[in-house]
């Protein structure tokens, strides 16, 4: 294949991992950003969004499409209420320790690994398509679907977006994460306002991992690389910073789709990641952030 | 974590009673090395009694506990959370490993080389990654870790990959003396493993209760103050993670002597957070809380597999979800992990 | 007989902590007894104990659920036609985790702390490689269900073995004169980066020599990757042959993304079913792969010339005609390899049969046994076909299959010759000391 067709594959590429990272990684930073501890669970949220997505399409029968929009809607809403109910069971009364919250997240992420399989299984398994339609580039075929996923994922950012910076909601989040005894002081429920996050960041996972799924499959080990993933797309990006989480999110992504198209896949792998440790380490605060902690 | 008490302990202010005044280091310097050279007796006498499975368990898990120790000096002393320790590890794995296999080197040049081979990534590690603080720390050195990952996936020609390599019997031999000494003896190899633990948790010890340490600790706690006070703690933190790059790698490297198999498992990420686990269950920032850590971890996994067989039959159910539940209950209620909560409660003079 | 027997029975190692051991263990009741004791046991209708290494959970938990049901299937017929040596046999059923270390900390809880007479049902590579040094030195008989090249490299010891199935450069031997004359001439490989990649890396490129045949490109996928599309362009664009072979949680999304890349306008596609073991070959998106081929070890669909062997085979371990759980059409087996746990059990039984095992004091006996067999023939025991084992490099040999797919089902269209996939002996396990 020629060298500008094969670019603009991997740019496609790139861009979908992108999408999906965008969605997955802005929960994992909200988390971050206004409660302050590092959620490992994240990638099992991911993957829980993903397997329900596939309970729920198999249940719904008719078109492959009814049953992906039923699992979008339902996904979500109870990997939300895991999370919550991790977030009150657990986190809580641990106070949000940094450290405490790592090992128990890393508990919770084993958990919910743990019902995956018992009652799921080990096997991947696949949920069709909402449609499926092939995009005939003059070079090669591309799934339709996969450049919906960019389209769906950038509106869903958009929503997100417009939540926090335009309703009471957003607002009190935001306060929340900028100080969070000031926050308390002017009566915002605080304790309430970190179950919600916590929540949202779990579905804004479910909601990446129900896209995916179509594309990959769901299975019960899915949630580790991901999660490494939005981990350092929220620290290149700066902690706090959501506009940095999606710019770096776009970042990584399309640089480890074009590199990709330069090197053999190990080699490409082992240089993307490189490149991009070596932006934190000489940019150490990330791409917009002030200060590391 | 573990930092308030210690705090505490840092400032020449009057200190609460039951805290160990730095002064008062003589008072209980008996009985801590007391305490040490006990567990290390204890660890010699078990050689004797213990049945041979618990044995060959004991032995791995001594190995496996100077990496989790290596990991507490960089953790839990000098408050730096690294994900990326499986490099380290590995380093020591492949240094060792891949002289015997490709070199014919004998077991005593091979370990040093695996030790080398680890101080020499820790340090190039170090001088990057510590330009970074806090949670970007994490990322970057898990980030590093990866590209090691791959880096042994990549050469398999030479590594053998995930596959890995195995290093004859043959090889794995000390000549001593006229004689040799054969580290796939069992019970060689678990004096080989207990010396190298006793070694090393003794100059742990050492290490902690040194200025050098204190100043770790005083950079954990506050580290612009520490500046202020006119310490480097670039340097002490580099250090630090050369000591830590050593400790670890001399572990990978044992490991690859005593257990005979070399392979990238080892670097994966997953063998990054298993000593962070450790040390948190064990307490960081006490000097037994690995070894503690470690052997909790493996009898949880071990005995969990063995009720779940006995109880639970046809039930798709394993020790992933047990060790779950455990570290859940465990960080509820014993958050500052075994020794360290023990500590707290009732034995505050335990290092 | 009595004196090998008393030979055999004298404490191997000398070693002082083995003896301070017994004493202690015998004063305090702790140890199972001395070598007598154990023969008197042997002597009763004691079970023997088979430590099965399984990979329940970790990522080869697909394989190790239906490695678990083959195994119950033929221990339960085995049991029922009145065990070994008229003893009944015991599975002991271990996770490894699918991790090396994990792996070998198992091996030495079934020798040390189970009493195992022997491991066996080892899958993937890496475990079998991180294990095998904890067998030997235990010296303990590892009979692995892997397929991997390891053994037969001879690289590994003389305790592990690989009668029940046929190893990678033997499949990939017999496969290339079938790719070379049906399928084309260029072939371009993609393979996973690590497990058994390395040995169709390896071992393709030659085989394709032999018969005129060239591998014009290699795509390496490391096993951090979930999506493949981007490396699609690197296939020349003049290859005749896709060779494909992947494993793991994301085999369904490789094959479906080939599809996308490629339609109709496709290259020919020959692949190892490794890439679509445990998955329904009838997954949306995998329309594509309509005409195309398959190696498999054993036929997944039943076929219209089963044999009756085949036929009770299938209905013992429980899987339909279309390969999948019988009461649950969703739910696929690795048929391609489970059929190894049921043949190695049957070569285990054969060979503690042969070497009058009665405990673990003849576990030498019961190795130089296994290295004794030369062939098994085709029939309830080996429903997979007949097999020829080398007792030098630890492996058997049999036939393989390729199957096309049509209409949503895998048709077997031709199937090899054992000849076709013997290779010259790399080393002899049998000059190791045991």
């Amino acid at each position: 294949m020629a060298f500008g067709p094969h670019l603009l594959l991997a740019a496609l590429e790139g861009l979908v991992t992108s999408a999906v990272l965008a969605l997955m990684a802005l929960g994992l930073s909200l988390v971050f950003g206004v409660m302050r501890v590092v959620n490992v669970a994240h990638g099992e949220f991911y993957m829980l969004g993903a397997v329900v997505a596939w309970w729920v399409a198999s249940l719904v029968t008719g078109h492959p499409a009814l049953g992906f929009l039923a699992a979008l809607v339902i996904s979500p809403l109870i990997v939300g209420a895991v999370a919550l109910l991790a977030e009150r069971l657990v986190l809580r009364r641990l106070d949000y320790n940094p450290e405490a919250t790592i090992v128990a997240t890393i508990g919770i992420l084993y958990i919910l690994q743990q019902l995956a399989l018992t009652f799921y299984g080990p096997d991947a398994r696949p949920v069709a398509a909402p449609f499926t339609y092939r995009v005939l580039f003059p070079w090669f075929g591309y799934s339709g679907y996969k450049l919906a996923v960019v389209g769906a994922s950038v509106a869903l950012l958009l929503v997100t977006w417009f939540v926090l910076m335009r309703t009471r909601l957003g607002l009190v989040m935001r306060a929340t994460q900028y100080d969070r005894e000031t926050a308390q002081a002017f009566a915002i429920p605080v304790d309430r306002v970190y179950a919600g996050v916590f929540a949202l960041g779990a579905m804004l996972a479910a909601v990446a991992a129900v896209l995916i799924v179509p594309i990959s499959q769901a299975h019960y080990l899915m949630g580790l690389d991901p999660l490494l993933l939005s981990f350092i797309v929220v620290i290149i990006g700066g902690l706090g910073s959501l506009r940095g989480t999606l710019v770096a999110a776009v970042l990584i992504g399309l640089s480890d789709g074009i590199i990709s198209a330069f090197f053999q896949p190990t080699l490409a792998k082992m240089i993307a990641t490189l490149i991009v440790a070596l932006v934190l380490v000489f940019r150490p605060t990330g791409l917009f952030g002030t200060s590391a902690r | 974590m573990t930092g308030e008490e210690a705090t505490r302990e840092m400032p020449a202010t009057p200190v609460p009673r039951r805290r160990r005044p730095p002064a008062g280091n003589r008072v209980s310097t008996g009985r801590v090395v007391a305490l040490h050279a006990g567990v290390i007796a204890l660890l010699l006498a078990l050689q004797f009694v213990l049945p041979s499975y618990h044995h060959g368990v004991l032995a791995r898990v001594l190995v496996l506990a100077v990496f989790a120790m290596g990991y507490n000096l960089l953790f839990g002393y000098a408050g730096l959370l690294s994900l990326g320790h499986a490099m380290f590890f590995s380093a020591g794995l492949y240094g060792a490993g891949l002289s015997i296999y490709h070199l014919g080197w004998s077991a005593p040049s091979a370990f040093a080389g695996g030790v080398i081979s680890g101080a020499v990534l820790a340090t190039a590690i170090g001088v990057l990654a510590l330009r970074t603080t806090g949670v970007a720390f994490m990322i970057v050195t898990m980030m590093f870790a990866q590209v090691f990952y791959l880096t042994t996936l990549y050469f398999n020609v030479w590594t053998g990959g995930d596959q890995g390599v195995v290093l004859q019997q043959q090889a794995r031999t000390i000549p001593f003396a006229g004689s040799t000494i054969d580290l796939t003896d069992p019970a060689t190899r678990y004096f080989a493993a207990l010396a190298l633990f006793s070694v090393v948790l003794f100059s742990v010890l050492a290490l902690v209760r040194s200025p050098r340490g204190r100043v770790l600790v005083a950079i954990r706690e506050n580290e612009q103050r520490t500046t202020m006070l006119g310490y480097d703690t670039f340097a002490s933190k580099l250090v630090a993670v050369v000591i830590s790059g050593i400790v670890c790698s001399a572990a990978g490297a044992a490991y690859a002597l005593l257990f005979g198999y070399v392979g990238s498992t080892f670097a994966s990420v997953q063998y990054s957070i298993l000593p962070l686990l450790w040390v948190l269950l064990g307490g960081a920032a006490t000097t037994l809380g690995p070894f503690v850590g470690t052997l909790l971890m493996y009898y949880l996994i071990d005995l969990s597999n063995d009720v779940l067989a006995a109880w639970a039959p046809g039930w798709n159910f394993s020790a992933i979800g047990i060790v779950g539940i455990a570290l859940i209950l465990l960080i509820l209620f014993f958050p500052k992990g075994l020794l360290g909560s023990i500590r707290e409660r009732w034995v505050p003079w335990l290092p | 007989m009595t004196e090998e027997r008393a030979s055999d029975m004298l404490p191997k190692t000398s070693l002082s902590r083995r003896n301070v051991l017994k004493g202690a263990g015998a004063a305090a009741g702790l140890a199972v007894g001395p070598g007598f004791v154990r023969y008197a046991q042997a002597q009763s209708s004691a079970p023997i104990k088979i430590g099965f290494q399984a990979h329940k959970t970790g990522i080869g938990a697909s394989y190790g659920r239906w490695y678990e049901r083959t195994t119950n299937a033929a221990v339960k017929l085995i049991n029922e036609a009145g065990g070994i040596n008229g003893r009944p046999v015991e599975i002991v059923i271990e996770d490894d985790g699918t991790d090396p270390n994990r792996g070998a900390e198992v091996v030495a809880k079934f020798a040390n702390q189970h009493k195992c007479d022997i491991v066996y049902g080892t899958l993937f590579s890496h475990v079998v490689i991180g294990s095998a040094p904890t067998a030997g030195e235990l010296k303990i008989p590892y009979y692995v269900v892997s397929e991997g090249h390891h053994v037969a490299s001879t690289k590994l010891n003389r305790y592990v073995f690989q009668p029940g199935i046929t190893d990678v450069k033997s499949q990939i031997q017999a496969m290339a004169p079938w790719i070379a004359a049906n399928a084309g001439k260029k072939v371009t490989q993609i393979f996973p980066d690590f497990a058994f990649g390395y040995d169709h890396r390896d071992y393709l490129p030659p085989a394709l020599k032999a018969q005129g045949a060239d591998v014009i490109a290699q795509i390496a996928i490391p096993p951090t990757e979930s999506s493949f599309t981007r490396y699609f362009p690197q296939i020349p664009a003049d290859t005749d042959v896709i060779y494909h072979v992947m494993v793991g949680p994301a085999v369904l999304t490789f094959v479906k993304e080939l599809g996308e890349f490629y339609g109709s306008n496709r290259p020919q596609l020959f692949g190892f079913i490794d890439s679509l073991e445990a998955v329904d070959i009838n997954s949306p998106g995998l329309g594509f792969l309509d005409g195309s081929h398959f190696w498999e070890g054993s036929p997944r669909y039943a076929q219209p010339d089963d044999s009756d062997a085949q036929k009770a085979y299938r209905a013992a371990v429980g899987i339909d005609d279309n390969g999948a759980a019988v009461g649950d059409p969703k739910d696929i087996s690795t048929a391609a390899h489970m059929f190894g746990c049921w043949e190695t059990l049957y070569v285990i039984k054969k060979a503690m049969e042969d070497a009058g095992y009665r405990g673990p004091e003849d576990r030498g006996k019961l190795v130089e046994a296994t290295e004794a067999l030369t062939e098994f023939a085709e029939g309830p025991e080996h429903p997979q076909g007949p097999k020829t084992f080398n007792g030098k490099i630890h492996q058997c040999f049999g036939i393989q299959y390729i199957s096309k797919v049509e209409n949503g089902r895998l048709n077997v269209v031709h199937k090899t010759s054992i000849e076709d996939g013997i290779y010259e002996p790399e080393g002899d396990y049998t000059t190791m000391p045991l």
